[in-house]
């Protein structure tokens, strides 16, 4: 009698849910990617060699199985914001640098858009921060994709700023951009208004000179 | 910062070009990065084991020693490397940390050197990763039960009474440790005396003394000599009584010391005398005071106070509770299975003692046990008659009869069967008459045996298994709120710095003679905050803590509104609470206390109060000039609301960098007052 409980114990106890999260954990491992040559990336981007190995030498300890995927991608970058909730804008930022659309970066993609960001021409910059603000790629921004955007920078700051958010902050913010960018008034920015707009603002063109020196 | 996000920083900054087009103001001036980016790999020394790591490595830490500046003190300019002069083997530990961002407890070590390291090295020991995380609290809680254990030996033993001690405490140190003081030696011994005396006396009472004259009857000696006995009691009931209201007179803590296990035990000892006292006479109720004398046994336990070793056992089955518990609960579970079967077999069966399932009970545990024998060998003594197999089903026999009457009714047993005969020799007043019921009987025996000698170790070994694996589901969860607190507590750390920061006056260039003012900030810092701060431009609100965000929201509900009638008022127009001025205020009081707290130096002073320009408090009186000249010049640069009603100057104000402070404040007022007539302020969103 006692052996019939004490094996109805141990089978109870075998039953371990973490064993499918093991072998989940173990298939993402196998995932294992190199990048292209130093030669190759060096060429491709405008990053020195130096800049490249320190850059994949801190890829590289970060997720040694050679890719990134969102959630990793979204814990990195929630935790340079921990006043509020930054992982939608982060999830429209993954997808803005997994421009191969497979739901992981690898390191080609997270270098090629760091070197638009730091050391590209403000043409380059500019189709970047269009690309990432037309969350589904068609080419135009409307008003619900930068809600979206906005809504999303606005989690980032958390529920105690100063002053208080108002519900309609977003909103406001979303039509003053609008008034600026939509040069002919058809309820959507292309990417040429996007530029052109921009270029007209000095403000804007200095500020994108700011993050050069990052690296 | 958690681990490892040093790295990613210029990714997160580079993603903020994201942010720039829709920026409602101009972004700040990155912070100027003096040292070097090129990485380099340094040489670290321990006690002559050289290590080399990326200086990057280092870097992902910054609040440690090797990640902040502070491994500088160690650098030998000779040899060009860092030079630390402690344990090679464990530093290998301590680097590994930095280079996979997870800590591992060597387990041959000894824990108390692990922790001095990492207290050395500034490494907090909570990040210990989840495959080491069990084995270094087990060790840990060993460790400090073992120095808790020595120390209270140490404080029991022979100690000096502290000096100035009230006679209560006296009397308290005396019961607990009797060998401080003759005294208290003797009451111990007085009090151990009585309890055998106690217990001695309830034993002999129940003896059988020769009857007394005229009386056939043997009577216990209880009756016999009631007096004495009663005399005996009551004396002893009396010491017990005084020294548990002694015990509870000087007790530190009365409550405690009533909850406590021994106190609960001398009460129960001496609680069914008084309450025999209090009872009447009465036939009804002396059953229950005859109950309630059982109590009087319990004295044996106020052994327990003179002996350790009483105590230990009575530790050891306190922690064995659960285990034995589920033990018992699941023999129950056998006997109420077995029971079922048997009754259930032996229901047909007419004259059967197996009348109800309770009834079986009996039969179950007798047989699972294995005491069927000695109970039927006892009975059959008793007999004194030999093995004889009573054929008990032939001649339904009534279950109630005794064993003798059964010998007179049946006469001796022509060839019983072997299984029948089993049967009646192992328990002789119930026995299954059918087959089935004999077959789940042997099975149930069979099983007794299985049931007690043969898992016993296998059941031991999985309760231990069990129990330590329960333990560790709650040293999981109990290391899992401590990471939580911890990443709030970071957060809140990471948050309160960026205030901190901000409230410092950081965001101004400052010139080389300014550079006093802050604390000093690795550079992480810096760009992490500068980070923010172009967060805070993007979408023209600010960063609060906690506390003036709720303050706010009470005086907005209240709708106070400012009594200050100065100018900016009127201009700033219409704002969606008037009551950001008063939080800015209060805002600003906090700031300048917290700056007040943490630095002395009137510079910060003069930076701060330069920087809150629109809504100068009136808390320190020897800057009342200054916040004068600020407004003035503020309203003349006060625009009227942005788009959005915010109370603060718009984006066209262009970044200017302040002149550096002086030291002198006088001097500073001066220029103070002359710059601001061809410069424009920098005036902060507030």
């Amino acid at each position: 009698m006692g052996a019939v409980v004490g094996t109805l114990t141990m089978q109870t106890r075998q039953r371990r849910p973490s064993r499918d999260k093991v072998d989940d954990d173990l298939e993402l491992s196998m995932v294992c990617h190199r990048p292209e040559g130093l030669e190759q990336l060096e060429s491709q981007t405008n990053f020195s060699k130096k800049e490249l190995q320190v850059l994949y030498r801190g890829f590289k300890n970060e997720c040694p199985s050679g890719v990134v995927n969102e959630d990793t991608f979204k814990q990195i970058y929630s935790q340079f914001f921990p006043h509020g909730d930054a992982s939608t804008y982060a999830h429209y930022l993954f997808n803005a640098f997994d421009s191969s659309h497979n739901g992981s970066i690898k390191f080609e993609d997270f270098v090629t858009a760091l070197s638009i960001l730091l050391r590209g021409t403000t043409t380059e910059k500019l189709q970047w921060t269009f690309n990432l603000y037309d969350i589904n790629r068609d080419g135009y921004i409307n008003k619900e994709e930068m809600t979206d955007i906005v809504k999303a920078i606005y989690d980032m700051m958390g529920r105690f700023t100063y002053p208080a958010l108002k519900t309609d902050t977003p909103k406001q913010h979303v039509d003053a951009f609008f008034q600026k960018m939509d040069k002919n008034r058809d309820g959507v920015v292309t990417l040429d208004e996007f530029i052109l707009s921009c270029q007209e603002d000095e403000n804007i063109m200095r500020s994108l000179q700011l993050f050069e020196n990052v690296i | 910062m958690a681990a490892g996000v040093a790295t990613w920083l210029p990714f997160a900054r580079a993603a903020a070009v994201g942010w720039l087009p829709l920026a409602k103001k101009t972004m700040p001036k990155p912070p100027v990065d003096k040292k070097s980016r090129n990485d380099e790999i340094l040489f670290v020394n321990v006690s002559g084991l050289r290590f080399q790591t990326w200086k990057n490595t280092l870097d992902r830490y910054p609040d440690t020693l090797l990640g902040s500046s502070e491994k500088e003190f160690f650098y030998n300019e000779d040899t060009q490397e860092y030079f630390f002069d402690r344990d090679p083997e464990m530093f290998r530990h301590i680097l590994n940390f930095y280079r996979t961002g997870k800590l591992h407890y060597p387990r041959q070590e000894c824990i108390q050197a692990f922790d001095e390291e990492l207290a050395f090295y500034g490494i907090v020991p909570d990040i210990i990763g989840d495959c080491c995380m069990e084995e270094y609290r087990d060790r840990k809680k060993e460790n400090q039960e073992r120095l808790a254990e020595d120390t209270e030996a140490e404080m029991a033993t022979d100690t000096p009474l502290p000096p100035h001690s009230t006679p209560r405490e006296r009397l308290w140190r005396a019961f607990e440790n009797p060998h401080t003081s003759t005294m208290a030696l003797v009451f111990y011994y007085v009090t151990g005396f009585f309890i055998a005396v106690s217990v001695i006396a309830n034993v002999v009472e129940t003896v059988p003394c020769r009857p007394p004259k005229g009386s056939k009857k043997d009577l216990p000696c209880g009756e016999k000599y009631s007096l004495a006995f009663f005399c005996m009691d009551t004396a002893c009931v009396l010491i017990f009584t005084f020294e548990y209201l002694m015990r509870l007179f000087a007790a530190p803590s009365r409550c405690k010391f009533m909850r406590s296990v021994m106190s609960v035990i001398d009460v129960v000892a001496i609680m069914p005398y008084y309450i025999g006292l209090v009872m009447p006479e009465n036939e009804d109720v002396s059953g229950a005071f005859v109950t309630l004398r059982v109590f009087r046994v319990f004295r044996i336990f106020k052994f327990s106070r003179h002996s350790q070793g009483l105590r230990i056992l009575g530790y050891t089955l306190k922690s064995c509770a659960s285990e034995l518990g589920f033990l018992l609960f699941s023999l129950t579970m056998a006997i109420i299975i077995f029971a079922t079967v048997m009754f259930y077999a032996e229901k047909g069966t007419k004259g059967t003692n197996f009348t109800s399932i309770p009834a079986s009970f009996w039969y179950t545990i007798v047989t699972m046990t294995t005491l069927g024998w000695n109970a039927s060998r006892d009975q059959k003594q008793e007999t004194e008659s030999g093995p004889k197999a009573f054929i008990i089903r032939e001649l339904h026999i009534p279950p109630s009869a005794s064993i003798s009457k059964r010998k007179d009714f049946f006469p001796d047993v022509s060839s019983p069967t072997a299984v029948e005969l089993v049967f009646l020799e192992r328990y002789g007043d119930m026995v299954p008459n059918t087959i089935a019921g004999k077959i789940f009987g042997s099975i149930c025996s069979l099983s007794g045996v299985l049931v007690i000698a043969l898992p016993v170790p296998v059941i031991v070994s999985n309760f231990s298994r069990i129990y330590h694996q329960n333990q560790r589901a709650d040293k999981m969860r109990a290391q899992q709120k401590v990471r939580l607190a911890r990443i709030r507590l970071a957060k809140k750390g990471t948050t309160n710095a960026f205030l901190q920061y901000k409230e410092e006056g950081g965001f101004q260039d400052r010139g080389s003679d300014s550079a006093l003012c802050l604390k000093n900030r690795s550079s992480f810092e810096h760009q992490h905050h500068h980070l923010l701060h172009c967060l805070e431009k993007t979408t023209n609100h600010e960063f609060t803590d906690e506390l003036t965000f709720s303050e706010m929201c009470m005086t907005e509900s209240v709708g106070y509104r400012t009594s200050r009638s100065t100018s900016i008022s009127s201009q700033q127009g219409v704002s969606t609470s008037c009551c950001p001025r008063r939080a800015k205020r209060r805002a600003i009081r906090l700031a300048n206390s917290t700056v007040s707290v943490s630095r002395g130096s009137v510079q910060e002073l003069d930076t701060l109060q330069v920087h809150k320009t629109s809504a100068g408090p009136q808390s320190r009186s020897s800057l009342n000039a200054r916040t004068e000249d600020l407004k003035l010049n503020c309203d003349d640069r006060d625009f009227t609301a942005a788009i959005i009603s915010i109370p603060t100057p718009p984006a066209n104000t262009p970044d200017e960098s302040l002149p550096p402070s002086p030291a002198i404040p006088g001097i500073l007022r001066n220029s103070r007052c002359s710059s601001f007539t061809h410069e424009t302020v920098k005036i902060s969103s507030l």
